[in-house]
């Protein structure tokens, strides 16, 4: 068992996956010499070459597109869009082709691809590179959106992401890649895509998160556990395809729910989770589903500000309070 | 282009003018036998009664919607017999005519146009791709894949070259100038191949570019050519240079097909509202099958007998694609499931069955729950 960063994880994985198969290569801006953005892909175009680590041009629907074209071919690119936000430029790319493309063509030809890219705020990026527009993909039939929150999954769902047949789209986060955590020496987990995981039991009330805000979830029960309130903390890891027998049997167990959210509130994943909670516990709710997301408002650049707009452990923990209060039991 | 005053208008390459003459050009030699010449004119003259008989079923209700490709017979069946068995042709929506030289026959296209199949062919069995209906988005597909056939090693006298097929109207799109940059910096072995039909719908070329499209290539660095689209021996001779020029891995060219869009954008198209019959005059006096005729008659390599076998033929293939398409079978309304994945995927299964339990909930529901 050795501890490593989320960053080093997809590195090691990416490196390991080229080793395995010779038809994943990698494709994006600054991703070769300039070792990436954020350094995923240290180290990989010395070793690999040209041939497997593409430089692109500033053109993100040019090399999504040439993506998509190579996939069809029978290659596996990996591609590297340096921030969400660009994914907007390749849009109609990601929505109307890669995931399309499949049944627009009678299954004749799929599209094994996957789109890495960090979302996040925090970072001071502002109102145009600070976006969680994850749901705009999650929306979309023929798409799969992961979004791990560990080391050890980001890992085991790249692997999975690399070798599935179908576009995906693999969410990372600027708060999460300095994260470590535990991933056992030579794992070679392939995770099941589809599947959240309690990743903390409780009785009192579900909490529910995914990628940074289910790091934050844990920091949120691992707290509120002094004060003798028990957390159970559900990390989704996947929003398409959404495993919502998981969420739903932990919210039967517990009674009530509070989502932890880094996108916008109105329309936003917990929307549709709490939609879920309705529809498969409804009669087991002791309170009102309570949302915890972004303040409605493109993302300020001062930090004070930006403080203020993003969904914190405080914010989340009086959430989770006034939840427990509605349902009777007294937390203060 | 009677209403061009952007510039004058480019030399372009004619190797056949609408007079049927044959003429010399210094850098597309072409060499060609008369069966080679007949078959050509086979080619031309089926293909127009394939749509001809597309354009009448979707009158009579029996296609969803059909895009003509009236007028552009020679650019499509030149360059598409210029293709090699291995080679892969991205087309838009409009490339029967080159469907019809990869071996896709009249019924699987018209699977698609009446709405019963996504997919009527595999594409890499007949190196021709599914038709791409979103403009411009294939120029982009088509780099990536020569970019990886370039990976591949695949190039070489005998390698694999790509071609593209788009409408002056998507070279207004960024997609096609992204293309046609990867495809330069990367040296990429695929053919553009640009069918300028005039008209983008309802936009005219002056309302589109300032100047003429197959000098966009120069500004990317490779070379661009401008071609008589009706031209069926230019846009073989032209577009066989290129593809050897690509596939040698000398990098991509463009082809500017200039030819005339002689019907409707679409069956859900009334050109008369933009566009004067005077102009479909001028162009008729161009068209791409007639001097093809004059010229086999001309040269004695065709007779009398040989083109009525050629209208018996297309007679017979216009009744069997009436017949074909009538046949096709309607789709399962389960099928709405299939194809979302390549994967298996629990979450389509739940839909899949629940919507099945509704349909079986029908009084007149079949043992499988389809009404």
């Amino acid at each position: 068992m050795s501890v490593i960063t989320y960053r080093q994880a997809l590195r090691d994985t990416l490196r390991a996956e080229m080793h395995r198969d010779e038809n994943v290569f990698l494709m994006g801006e600054e991703i070769g010499v300039f070792e990436g953005s954020y350094k995923i892909t240290e180290g990989l175009l010395k070793e690999f070459g040209e041939r497997r680590v593409r430089d692109t041009p500033i053109a993100e629907e040019g090399f999504v597109g040439a993506a998509i074209g190579a996939a069809m071919l029978g290659l596996r690119p990996v591609v590297e869009i340096m921030t969400i936000n660009f994914s907007l430029i390749a849009i109609d790319q990601i929505i109307n082709h890669a995931a399309k493309i499949y049944g627009m063509f009678g299954g004749q030809t799929s599209v094994p691809m996957v789109i890495r890219t960090p979302g996040g705020g925090g970072q001071q990026l502002g109102a145009t590179h600070s976006q969680n527009i994850e749901l705009f993909y999650s929306f979309v039939p023929g798409l799969k959106v992961l979004a791990p929150s560990t080391p050890a999954e980001a890992a085991a769902m790249l692997r999975a992401a690399i070798r599935d047949d179908d576009p995906v789209l693999f969410l990372e986060n600027l708060g999460l890649y300095n994260s470590k955590g535990e991933v056992p020496e030579g794992d070679e987990t392939v995770a099941e895509i589809g599947r959240a995981a309690v990743t903390r039991e409780g009785t009192d009330i579900t909490l529910i998160g995914y990628s940074r805000m289910a790091m934050v979830a844990g920091q949120v029960a691992e707290a509120l556990a002094a004060e003798g309130i028990s957390v159970e903390v559900v990390d989704l890891r996947s929003l398409r395809p959404l495993d919502r027998q998981t969420i739903v049997e932990s919210v039967c167990k517990t009674g009530s729910a509070v989502i932890a959210e880094d996108d916008w509130l109105t329309y936003g994943i917990g929307a549709e989770i709490a939609a879920s909670i309705q529809e498969g516990a409804f009669d087991y709710l002791d309170a009102p589903v309570r949302r915890v997301a972004m303040a409605e408002v493109p993302m300020p650049y001062a930090k004070p500000l930006e403080s203020a707009a993003l969904p914190s452990v405080e914010s989340i923990t009086t959430a989770v309070k006034e939840t427990l209060n509605a349902v009777g039991r007294r937390v203060g | 282009m009677s209403n061009n005053t952007a510039q004058k208008q480019p030399e372009l390459v004619q190797l056949l003018t609408p007079e049927g003459e044959l003429r010399r050009h210094p850098d597309y030699p072409i060499d060609i036998s008369a069966e080679e010449m007949r078959g050509l004119y086979r080619d031309l003259v089926l293909v127009r009664r394939v749509d001809t008989e597309a354009v009448a079923l979707q009158r009579q209700g029996e296609l969803g919607l059909w895009a003509s490709l009236l007028g552009q017979e020679a650019a499509q069946i030149g360059s598409g017999r210029a293709l090699r068995p291995g080679d892969m042709a991205f087309p838009s929506y409009r490339e029967h005519g080159v469907a019809w030289c990869r071996g896709i026959r009249p019924r699987q296209l018209l699977s698609m146009f009446r709405g019963v199949s996504n997919g009527g062919w595999d594409p890499h069995e007949y190196g021709f791709h599914l038709y791409s209906i979103v403009i411009a988005s294939q120029t982009l597909h088509a780099t990536g894949y020569a970019m990886g056939v370039q990976r591949d090693g695949a190039l070489g006298a005998d390698g694999t070259a790509v071609i593209c097929y788009f409408g002056d109207g998507a070279t207004s799109q960024g997609d096609t100038s992204e293309a046609f940059n990867f495809a330069a910096v990367n040296n990429a072995p695929v053919v553009f191949f640009c069918q300028n039909n005039q008209w983008a719908i309802s936009e005219p070329p002056e309302r589109q570019a300032r100047v003429p499209l197959y000098r966009r290539a120069a500004g990317f660095g490779f070379p661009g050519v401008r071609i008589d689209g009706n031209d069926v021996l230019a846009s073989l001779a032209v577009t066989r240079a290129a593809l050897q020029h690509a596939r040698e891995g000398q990098g991509p060219m463009l082809i500017e097909a200039f030819t005339y869009r002689m019907g409707a954008h679409t069956t859900n198209d009334d050109p008369s509202r933009y566009r004067v019959s005077a102009e479909l005059e001028e162009w008729r006096s161009k068209d791409p099958i007639e001097r093809v005729r004059t010229h086999l008659t001309n040269e004695g390599i065709a007779d009398d007998a040989f083109f009525a076998e050629v209208d018996a033929e297309a007679e017979s293939i216009g009744e069997r694609v009436r017949r074909e398409c009538r046949e096709l079978p309607d789709p399962d309304p389960l099928d709405i499931f299939h194809e979302v994945y390549a994967e298996p995927n629990g979450h389509i299964d739940r839909q899949r069955a629940d919507f099945a339990d509704y349909l079986a909930s029908f009084e007149d529901a079949d043992a499988e729950g389809v009404r």
